[in-house]
């Protein structure tokens, strides 16, 4: 279960972040924008390998002592951040792995509504219904 | 006239029902059609209404005005609870109910009339759409307000809607329910306030029209555009009274619609009670006057009937409706139910439908209905209820399915969206990350798919994820050459004998899954055969190129053999090195590259010393001999499958040369070609099994010293049996070695897990 769940435009400025309300939101967001660079870092490192070999899910982008934040890569260059509770050990990388998926799933419907012009933010209740259900339902 | 006294209660019931007819907005005159047919809609005799008309003075007037309208609603009151009509009563009466009105008839006319106002005043896009849309939302409203048993709206802005929707008022059974009834204890409908909900409807539709709907007037006066509302409503008769899933109403509204066929609306009435009535099931169904519009309008955009409409049209057109984009965006959202960006025809009248409906008061539900799923809904399903959208069932249909519907729809309906979501996960639109390298998955089936011999081969290696993208392509690269070599398409690839796929197809796909493990070397031992090996190291060349130099120089007899070697050691740097000293040895023929090669770490072990002999004599007879001890004794090499074929194939070649020198040629010569080789390749493994060359040295002086048999057919019987006890003992030496190598691979793949965990738990800590 995700903590914050952020979708970051080619531009690197936010398409939709959401964060489980806490006291701190401003925490998450800071977090990740800072992902970004580490983001940056790992898509270019593949080189000359482009997309055909550079796999979409980076992984682990780096933890904290309090969250571990993943991210992912479209071909498009829009990036997904999931930044998860370090406490939730249970959660598994195919876990994240699926989670990504269904965002990208649903990234993909947004987009192919005619109605949304690319680089707006998303408000489609859809996909909040799906980031909803991703999110840390406790807190 | 008098001056007229009313309460609050009825203040307020007068003011909406005045605005309600007000449809020039005037604020002082009401419509004479609206109010005409408002009063007709109280269910008083037609002289009675005459008369009430001329009581409060709208003859003289010609109009009604505010004043004039009230004492009408007050005298109607009068009228409709059997007192004398009489403009003294108009204030003496105390206690005087509310007048009611019918409310479908009302309903309808007033919404129809309302909506075609507002069509028509909205632009090019509601300019289209001609009366069914208008009608199908009247149909919504009236079936909303009359099924809305549950809905305790508060009243709604007193001035708007409410007096529009009376209920029905004498069936005691009726579901409409108004509210001032309620408050009335009238008849026994107070089960739904649906004219509260209709207020409520009615206003923000009212509100959304922003006043074209009151423009309405013509229209309402000429009971709107008689051809279409006779059309409309000449549909609307065919279609059978009401369906049974609203017993209330069913009754009420047969009897309303009887009642009401009589007067000049009639039929819209009939159609709107019989949606109304059906409306409990299906809300969001549509009609199929409205469908047929929707169908022309389609054919607008796409003749095609069949064909798609784009999402940059469909954009288009449903922009033209004035509705905020994120509005139709959520329908959008809704309604493209196969998510391709484009609309099909079911899906473009569910849109449609949607934004019809959302143009009037109804928000848009969180799911797509289920009468608005695309394959769902029958174009010619005529005998459908008419059911228009009521806001009942947003999130799907009340648990009814409409009567006309087959029994299978429901559950049509219900598996539908699993199909969606199904599907949307493997809809060809999602850009799904493909791994391009071959996961432990991956390489589990494959290992699936290979002969089922392998179960010394530990499913470890599967378990394991290749690290490196390029040792995984490696691994596929060696994962498919297995596969083709393994099974029975082994002996396609290098022609190798069958006895040697046994063990080549094990060594092969211990290559293959080591990977850069140092498994490889033991795997070096016997002769490896071509193909795996080069996918067990990292080094691209020595997969494919290797094996073609292998086979180029397979014709060669000892080339082949020596060649041989060299690809099968599995460790990424034995190839290369096992290559150089081959190729060096190559001249030694094919055993010196055997030796050099199985035996590499044969040397380290000290109780093979004896066999240096052996491999020397072996390394010094042609490879012919090698090949023919292969051929003879060896079901099961294991490390030495691929100089094993090789040495097959020559040896048949060389059979004659094999014999003459084979026992002490091999030995001497083989001893000091794997030497070189052999520290070469130990340095590399850190992992380095010892037990990997003691077996392969077994192996390889084990064949060394078999000398041909061929040979020793010509000798006599004696020298033919020492041969096959010797190849007997080879047999149960190569099997055990066997069996120790497949030992030793598991323990490396083990090991090679365990790093690769501790690489995997160090690796999260390398980007800080």
């Amino acid at each position: 279960m995700a903590v914050c769940i952020a979708v970051i435009a080619k531009e690197n400025y936010p398409l939709y972040i959401r964060s489980v309300p806490t006291q701190n939101e401003l925490k998450f967001h800071y977090t990740v924008h800072t992902s970004l660079d580490v983001v940056e870092e790992k898509i270019s490192a593949v080189g000359k390998a482009m997309a055909d070999q550079r796999e979409l899910y980076l992984g682990l982008l780096y933890p904290t002592e309090d969250y571990k934040v993943y991210g992912y890569v479209t071909n498009s260059k829009v990036k997904f951040v999931i930044v998860v509770d370090s406490s939730n050990t249970s959660l598994r990388d195919n876990e994240i792995r699926s989670m990504f998926r269904k965002l990208h799933n649903s990234f993909t419907d947004v987009m192919c509504n005619p109605f949304y012009n690319p680089g707006d933010t998303i408000q489609s209740k859809a996909f909040d219904g799906m980031v909803s259900a991703m999110m840390v339902q406790a807190s | 006239m008098e001056s007229l006294t009313l309460t609050d209660v009825e203040q307020k019931y007068y003011s909406d029902l005045f605005v309600y007819c007000d449809t020039d907005n005037t604020k002082k005159v009401a419509s004479n059609g609206r109010v005409l047919d408002l009063f007709r809609a109280a269910q008083l005799p037609n002289e009675v209404v005459l008369q009430i008309t001329e009581l409060c003075g709208a003859t003289r007037l010609g109009h009604f005005g505010r004043s004039q309208f009230y004492i009408a609603l007050k005298l109607i009151a009068v009228a409709q609870s059997g007192l004398p009509l009489r403009v003294e009563s108009l204030n003496s009466v105390k206690d005087l109910p509310l007048p009611r009105f019918v409310v479908a008839k009302n309903e309808q006319e007033a919404r129809h009339t309302a909506l075609y106002p507002d069509l028509e005043n909205q632009g090019s896009y509601q300019g289209v759409i001609p009366r069914p849309p208008g009608r199908g939302q009247i149909k919504k409203v009236s079936a909303h307000e009359v099924i809305q048993p549950c809905l305790p709206t508060v009243e709604p802005q007193p001035d708007t809607t409410s007096p529009v929707v009376s209920p029905h008022q004498s069936p005691p059974t009726s579901p409409h329910a108004w509210r001032k009834h309620k408050r009335q204890a009238s008849g026994g409908n107070l089960e739904r306030p649906p004219v509260v909900v209709a207020g409520a409807v009615w206003t923000p539709f009212r509100e959304a029209q922003s006043g074209p709907v009151v423009t309405g007037d013509g229209m309402w006066s000429a009971h709107s555009p008689p051809p279409v509302q006779e059309s409309w409503v000449s549909l609307k008769d065919t279609h059978p009274p009401s369906s049974s899933t609203l017993p209330p109403m069913h009754p009420s509204s047969v009897q309303e619609n009887s009642s009401i066929r009589t007067l000049a609306s009639a039929t819209t009435a009939n159609e709107i009670q019989r949606q109304s009535s059906s409306g409990y099931d299906d809300p969001w169904k549509i009609t199929d006057e409205q469908r047929q519009y929707y169908i022309n309008q389609f054919k607008t955009i796409q003749p095609d009937l069949n064909g798609f409409i784009p999402g940059s049209a469909a954009k288009e057109f449903f922009t033209k409706s004035k509705l905020p984009i994120l509005e139709l965006s959520h329908i959008w959202e809704l309604s493209d139910f196969d998510k391709d960006g484009a609309l099909t025809l079911d899906e473009f009248c569910a849109a449609f439908h949607l934004v019809v409906a959302r143009k009037n008061g109804y928000d848009l539900p969180e799911k797509l209905p289920e009468s608005l799923m695309p394959k769902l809904i029958d174009l010619d399903d005529s005998a459908e209820v008419p059911d228009q959208a009521t806001d009942v069932g947003y999130s799907g249909s009340p648990v009814e399915v409409t009567p006309n519907k087959s029994p299978s729809m429901p559950s049509l309906n219900q598996t539908w969206p699993d199909l969606n979501q199904g599907n949307e996960d493997t809809a060809i639109v999602h850009p799904v990350p493909i791994r391009m390298t071959p996961s432990k998955i991956h390489m589990q089936e494959m290992e699936l798919k290979r002969t089922g011999s392998d179960h010394t081969h530990p499913t470890s290696p599967l378990m394991v994820k290749p690290p490196e993208l390029s040792e995984e392509t490696k691994l596929a690269t060696s994962m498919k050459f297995v596969t083709a070599n393994s099974g029975d398409g082994y002996s396609s690839s290098d022609s190798y004998t069958s006895d040697q796929d046994p063990i080549t197809s094990i060594v092969a796909r211990q290559r293959s899954h080591s990977g850069t493990s140092p498994e490889g070397l033991k795997v070096v031992a016997a002769p490896p055969p071509p193909p795996p090996r080069p996918h067990a190291s990292h080094s691209r060349s020595s997969s494919l190129d290797m094996n073609r130099t292998f086979a180029a120089v397979s014709t060669g007899p000892q080339q082949a053999g020596g060649v041989a070697y060299p690809p099968a050691v599995p460790p990424r740097p034995l190839p290369t090195q096992t290559s150089g000293p081959h190729s060096g040895h190559r001249s030694d023929e094919g055993l010196a590259a055997h030796s050099t090669t199985s035996p590499q770490q044969i040397p380290e072990q000290p109780n093979f010393a004896d066999f240096s002999q052996f491999q020397a004599f072996a390394a010094s007879d042609q490879p012919g001999d090698d090949g023919e001890k292969h051929a003879e004794s060896l079901p099961l090499e294991k490390s030495s499958e691929g100089p094993g074929p090789l040495r097959t194939m020559k040896s048949e070649s060389q059979e004659e040369r094999a014999n003459a020198t084979v026992n002490t040629a091999k030995g001497p010569i083989m001893a000091p070609p794997p030497k070189p080789v052999r520290r070469r390749l130990k340095s590399e493994d850190e992992l380095q099994d010892e037990t990997l060359p003691p077996k392969s040295n077994v192996i390889a002086t084990v064949l060394a010293t078999q000398p041909s048999i061929p040979r020793s057919v010509g000798k006599d019987k004696k020298a033919i049996q020492a041969s096959i006890r010797r190849n007997k003992e080879t047999n149960t030496v190569l099997a055990r070695l066997n069996s120790e190598l497949q030992q030793q691979l598991k323990d490396l793949l083990e090991e090679r897990i365990s790093l690769e965990v501790q690489l995997e738990q160090l690796r999260p800590f390398s980007h800080l």
